[in-house]
């Protein structure tokens, strides 16, 4: 059986919605940034999938490539974030952090 | 440029207003609080008066007319304007005159007084309402004069404001002054209605057109006649001047002696000319009755200033009369000549209450023709004057009047025959008053001897005024006759203008013309002269035997006729009718007034009071309970939805996270359906 778009186009709705549960269910701040990682990378299967199989050539590389440097940035920023937070307010339960409610 | 005659008349006419300004206003800080000050002023207005007179005398008389407002349409313009002419030129001297001389009368008189400056500021502004009156040449300004002229006589009588009598004194003055005021505005009205005009000489010439006549003449002619009933203190209305001496001394002399007084004369001059035979009749008789009433009463009196308020009153009654039978010209001379002596009487009794420490009553004084030479001398002169003895201003003025009575008696004859009998028999009686007044304050014992001890003559600024005055109470300055005016100056001046209704018949009388009058007063002249030499000869004599001699007791005499004693004494009862009919009438209407107001009106407000809280109340209910639940019902539904909406907005972004990919998959379901 040869490996086609549709297998990767599977693989990377599983890790996507592994991303999205982990987003929606996750309390701790670090999971949460870990799930949109996650999907970030489904979209950049995908990217390269279609780059593949689906005619959009060296651009659907170009693209992936340029997600990868903006994940690269997010993370670095969000942990400095999640890490001030921390040391605010020793926690990274992102349910406990609502001092601007109300 | 010289400057016109009717301009200077203007500066006279508005010095005073301007020393009642800077005194009243400034008077603390000028050296001597004002009193150097407004009385120099008064001297530079006798000063230009006379030049005015004399100005007259020369090139006759001037006016000044110009336009003052108009009302509407072309045909109601108003004019105002002052008018020199004889009566205006003679009286602007005797205003200023005794304005003068009592201003520097007041300056010993008034000293140490609390509120010294603004005496001389009232001073100021009466003296400037006096003058409008004799300048003006309308009706409507000499009305508006003639109040302000109230006002001023009212803050001056009222000048002691601190204690009672003089409060009650203003404000008697003031109200009755009302009642004369009301026929006086209602005449200028009536003439206003007919003729459109205000202006004498415009009035006149109407009423010589025939456009004002008949019976609303003669109501015009009355009703213009009851201001000067008030004002010038005429039956039934006298009874506010003896009151109003509760004044300071040389206010009563100027205003309630010389000057306001006259005023009411001075008026029925100016309109003489339009007045019908019926409304002189009025006139005529209202005069004889005033000066016979108070003459009876003044005989009784035992405060000096009061028999002077009553002697003021019945010779103004002489000139009311003599108006009335049309004798104006000799109505005017007495006005001068009594402006003169009985200035000088008053300022005498005021120097004696100075001098005696304010004691009025004629029963403490006696002797003080020793302690008081200038004083006494003076006031003899003056009451020679007023008595009517030969060789004093007074017989000259006096003597005209009477024989013009006998004169107007004979040719109208009948019942008019009343009014020389009441002349000749108020003549005998002034004398005796007079010379009970002189005798008992001058000869005989001292009967207050502390008083008497330390009484001394007054200073000079006080019997300058009083030497001056007595010297104007000589003949020579009136005629060089001493038995007859008819060749002095001032009858030549005062020339009986002729009325427009002459030989017109009144009811019991008629309007002589000039000839008639001349043929009687020949008639009448020599048996006037030596009947009121008698009879003033007797009365003098009468008093000489009651007081000087004591020929006859006045006690027992008293005890005879004790009822007639008392009607007298008690000023013919007349306050106490008053307080009876026309003050317990007002009381009583009053206090009706303030029943009907308490219960009917209040009750009336607080019915409606009542019905607008019950409406209130019912209208508050609905609003609570009707009105507030449909909007609590509002409020609630959207509050019912908020509460569940609230449910949404946890706050917590996997929440939303978690909506919006629940959104996204309900939209792709819709729009795949579609």
């Amino acid at each position: 059986m040869e490996v086609g778009l549709n297998h990767f186009l599977v693989l990377s709705t599983v890790i996507f919605g592994i991303g999205l549960y982990a987003l929606i269910s996750r309390k701790n701040a670090i999971l949460v940034l870990m799930g949109i990682e996650l999907i970030l990378n489904a979209c950049n299967i995908n990217f390269v999938a279609f780059s593949r199989y689906g005619g959009l050539g060296v651009d659907g590389q170009v693209v992936t490539i340029f997600v990868i440097i903006l994940a690269v940035a997010e993370a670095a920023i969000a942990l400095g974030i999640i890490l001030n937070l921390y040391n605010n307010f020793s926690t990274v339960d992102i349910d406990e952090v609502d001092s601007m409610k109300e | 440029m010289e400057l016109s005659l009717t301009s200077l008349s203007l500066v006279v006419l508005f010095l005073p207003l301007l020393s009642f300004i800077i005194v009243i206003f400034f008077g603390k800080k000028i050296p001597g609080n004002g009193d150097w000050f407004s009385t120099s002023i008064l001297f530079i207005n006798l000063f230009l008066s006379f030049y005015i007179l004399f100005a007259f005398l020369k090139n006759g008389s001037v006016s000044l007319t110009f336009d003052w407002f108009s009302l509407g349409t072309e045909a109601t313009k108003f004019k105002a304007g002052v008018v020199i002419d004889e009566i205006s030129a003679i009286m602007l001297v005797v205003v200023n005159l005794i304005s003068a001389l009592v201003h520097l009368f007041s300056i010993k008189y008034m000293e140490g007084d609390s509120k010294y400056s603004r005496y001389f500021a009232f001073l100021g502004l009466f003296t400037f309402s006096m003058l409008g009156i004799v300048l003006t040449n309308n009706l409507i300004l000499m009305y508006v004069f003639w109040e302000l002229v109230g006002v001023s006589s009212y803050l001056l009588i009222g000048f002691w404001y601190e204690k009672k009598a003089p409060q009650e004194a203003a404000k008697k003055a003031f109200i009755v002054n009302r009642v004369g005021d009301v026929g006086f505005f209602t005449g200028i009205m009536i003439v206003f209605t007919f003729l459109g005009t205000f202006n004498f000489g415009d009035v006149f010439a109407g009423v010589a057109a025939g456009k004002l006549s008949g019976g609303w003449l003669t109501a015009a002619g009355i009703l213009l006649f009851m201001g000067a009933v008030g004002k010038s203190a005429q039956f039934p209305l006298h009874v506010w001047l003896p009151d109003a001496m509760e004044g300071p001394t040389p206010v009563s002399a100027l205003i309630h002696a010389a000057t306001m007084v006259a005023a009411g004369v001075y008026m029925i001059a100016r309109i003489f000319i339009m007045l019908s035979a019926d409304a002189l009749t009025v006139i005529a008789y209202t005069g004889a009755i005033t000066a016979f009433i108070s003459a009876t009463i003044a005989i009784t009196q035992n405060d000096i200033k009061r028999v002077l308020a009553y002697s003021t009153i019945s010779q103004l009654g002489y000139m009311v009369m003599a108006h009335g039978i049309g004798a104006y010209s000799y109505a005017m001379f007495h006005l001068t000549t009594h402006a003169a002596f009985k200035a000088c009487l008053f300022l005498g009794s005021g120097s004696i209450i100075y001098a005696m420490h304010h004691v009025q009553d004629i029963r403490e004084m006696g002797g003080l023709r020793k302690k008081m030479p200038i004083t006494f001398y003076t006031f003899l002169i003056s009451t020679l004057a007023i008595s009517g003895v030969p060789f004093t201003s007074g017989f000259l003025s006096k003597d005209s009047i009477l024989a013009a009575t006998l004169a107007f008696a004979s040719e109208n004859g009948g019942i008019n025959y009343i009014i020389p009998v009441i002349a000749f028999g108020v003549a005998g009686l002034t004398a005796f008053y007079m010379f009970r007044l002189v005798i008992l304050t001058f000869f005989g014992e001292p009967k207050n001897k502390e008083k008497f001890e330390h009484c001394k003559e007054s200073p000079w600024v006080m019997t300058l005024p009083l030497i001056i005055l007595a010297v104007f109470s000589i003949f020579i300055f009136y005629s060089l006759n001493p038995v007859s005016a008819e060749a002095g100056w001032i009858l030549e001046v005062l020339k009986t203008p002729e009325s427009l209704l002459k030989g017109t018949k009144g009811l019991i009388y008629h309007i002589l013309d000039g000839a008639e009058w001349k043929e009687a007063l020949h008639h009448a002249h020599y048996t006037a002269m030596i009947m009121s030499i008698l009879i003033s000869g007797i009365g003098i004599l009468l008093a000489y035997v009651f007081y000087y001699w004591k020929k006859v007791d006045v006690e027992k005499v008293t005890d005879k006729i004790r009822p007639l004693y008392n009607f007298s004494l008690n000023k013919w009862y007349f306050d106490e009718l008053y307080d009876k009919t026309v003050i317990g009438f007002t009381m009583v209407s009053s206090r009706a007034m303030a029943w009907f107001d308490n219960k009917v009106v209040d009750g009336v407000v607080n019915g409606s009071a009542f019905i607008t809280r019950i409406v209130a109340i019912v209208s508050g209910k609905f609003d609570n309970y009707f009105v507030d639940t449909l909007v609590n019902l509002a409020g609630g539904i959207a509050g019912f939805f908020g509460l569940i909406f609230r449910k949404v907005q946890t706050g917590k972004i996997q929440t939303y996270i978690a909506f919006v990919i629940f959104g996204i998959i309900v939209l792709y379901f819709v729009f795949r359906v579609m």
